[in-house]
């Protein structure tokens, strides 16, 4: 389990981190979202126990990160931005050193050693020192380390960037693996990874939480949601149609490729009636969907709306 | 304990796992003879001890052992390994501590390996082996101070040609603080009291007592005392300075 309390850091007058408040429990992944420089790095790392907080609290199972460091660290699995690694270390041996360092039994070691190499199918280059390996085999290198003990509590912090399309999914189908019985928060630029891995998706900017909910509560804020997307031969006609459904508060057509978005009002529910009515014209529709919401809009208006209203108060 | 020895074990084997640990012991032993046998006058002088050895270490180990401690806190904090080290379940104590000894150990292995020296010395003639060996321990002891002033001032950034120079002028300052080039400038203003404080801290005075075969209590507390303020020093800038 992870809480925080009113969590804060202050650099001099910069405040990176504005007091943060919230809960993850076990067996859920919590996505962090936010632009650069928005502060999840920094949360991160204080959660993990690099940085002391300048206000509030953090607690990992229970331990305060700052009067019970080391056994908060102990049940922590850190992925630190941009897996930084033993370079001269071959993979082996940094892991041995990682298992070393945290305790493992002698008994479990090597099972648990193997397992990560297993896990994050690092067997071909066990032997390789680590600088000589790609952006992806190191970022699995940091993955394996982060997971190497076992921890209840797992920190990653971008632990696809950087990974071609297989590996992402590969470490999406890990994370999903582990979430079961462990407390994991991811941070991300990929907002289609919220949906792939995260229970509940926090959004930060300015050091401040924005949003906190589940990646289907996000896509709900959107203007897309349950909009009605549809592309027809003739254009006009079918907006014309459009228009007529009562519950349609504005339609707008993608100047590229002519696709027609109606938007319903607030709380209404328009894909019936849309379809109705295009039926009823015997308008061609070449597709007709129902949008459930875009992160990215949701995303962007929630981050910069928020900029908007601070510039004024 | 562990975890120290693990950190330990584990900066040891990165110094030999690239040239650089090689290429080191090998201009040590290299200069240190050469400064021995041709501007010490070893056969010259007649006389069977390892004096022109040790009387030139000082200044070797003014350049060396800062090449050595000058990627210890650095190259940590540049390449982000730091933040992997600091959230392991380690004391920063035990992190300090640890890449101090491994580097103490590497230099350690370096001035073992003049051991021919030594043997040389026995077969010319019949040298004082307590003075050769309590000459070894001040060695030590003054290449680990170097070290600990080292590994603080690599804490302190994350450029490595910076730390070297630093570490260098600040060894320097200490090696030669018994002397007028450093206490001439404290001389005209400051009481006599602070000028005889810091002459007593120079390191030639201290190695120059415990090299005679003299194992001072003094002379060796001072050398520890200086390794653990500056560890301790080391931890405080690391704890600083680890957030940018």
């Amino acid at each position: 389990m992870i809480e925080t309390q009113a969590l804060g850091k202050r650099y001099g007058d910069f405040v990176a981190v504005d007091g943060i408040t919230f809960k993850v429990e076990p067996g859920q992944v919590l996505g962090f979202l936010g632009p650069n420089g928005a502060g999840k790095s920094t949360t991160m790392k204080m959660i993990a126990g690099f940085l002391a907080p300048t206000s509030g609290s953090a607690r990992v199972c229970g331990f305060d990160v700052e009067e019970q460091s080391l056994e908060a660290r102990r049940v922590v699995g850190y992925l630190p931005e941009g897996a930084p690694s033993y370079g001269e270390m071959d993979v082996r041996q940094f892991l041995e050193f990682i298992a070393d360092a945290r305790e493992v039994p002698a008994n479990l070691r090597n099972k648990r050693i193997d397992d990560a190499i297993d896990r994050l199918n690092l067997e071909s280059v066990l032997q390789q020192p680590i600088d000589t390996l790609s952006k992806g085999f190191k970022r699995r290198v940091g993955l394996a380390q982060a997971i190497l003990h076992d921890p209840k509590v797992l920190i990653l912090d971008e632990p696809t960037d950087g990974l071609d399309p297989n590996q992402k999914h590969e470490v999406r189908t890990l994370i999903n693996a582990m979430a079961r019985d462990k407390t994991i928060i991811v941070s991300t630029h990929v907002l289609e990874e919220v949906h792939a891995v995260c229970h509940r998706a926090i959004i930060i900017a300015r050091g401040r939480v924005l949003a906190d909910a589940t990646p289907a509560e996000l896509e709900s804020r959107s203007r897309y949601h349950q909009a009605v997307s549809l592309t027809a031969t003739d254009v006009k006609a079918a907006k014309e149609a459009l228009s007529r459904v009562p519950d349609v508060a504005s339609i707008e057509v993608d100047a590229q490729d002519g696709r027609i978005t109606a938007f319903p009002k607030p709380g209404r529910q328009i894909f019936v009636a849309v379809n109705a009515a295009l039926q009823e014209r015997s308008i061609v529709v070449r597709e007709l969907a129902l949008e459930g919401g875009r992160l990215d809009e949701v995303f962007r208006s929630i981050t910069q709306g928020g900029a908007a209203t601070e510039a004024r108060a | 304990m562990s975890a120290i020895s693990t950190v330990c074990k584990r900066e040891l084997r990165s110094y030999f796992a690239t040239p650089v640990a090689y290429v080191f012991i090998v201009i040590f032993l290299v200069l240190s003879s050469a400064f021995t046998f041709y501007l010490g006058g070893f056969y010259e002088r007649g006389q069977a001890d390892l004096l022109p050895f040790f009387n030139f270490l000082p200044w070797l180990y003014l350049f060396l052992v800062p090449a050595v401690s000058m990627r210890l806190w650095s190259e940590e904090r540049k390449s982000g390994t730091i933040e992997l080290l600091l959230t392991l379940p380690i004391t920063m104590w035990q992190a300090v501590m640890g890449k101090f000894l491994a580097a103490w150990a590497f230099i350690g292995i370096a001035l073992a390996l003049t051991f021919p020296l030594w043997i040389t010395v026995n077969y010319l003639g019949d040298p004082d082996n307590g003075v050769i060996f309590a000459s070894y321990l001040g060695a030590l002891l003054m290449a680990g101070s170097f070290l600990a002033i080292g590994s603080c001032i690599s804490a302190a950034t994350r450029n490595q040609v910076v730390a070297f120079i630093l570490t260098v002028v600040a060894c320097f300052v200490l090696v030669m603080a018994g002397f007028p080039l450093v206490l001439d400038v404290f001389r005209s203003w400051a009481p006599q009291g602070l000028v005889d404080a810091i002459a007593g801290l120079s390191f030639l005075t201290h190695f120059a007592s415990i090299s005679k075969g003299v194992i001072d209590l003094r002379d060796l507390l001072y050398f520890v005392l200086m390794i653990g303020f500056w560890l301790y020093a080391s931890a405080i800038v690391i704890d600083l300075k680890k957030a940018d």
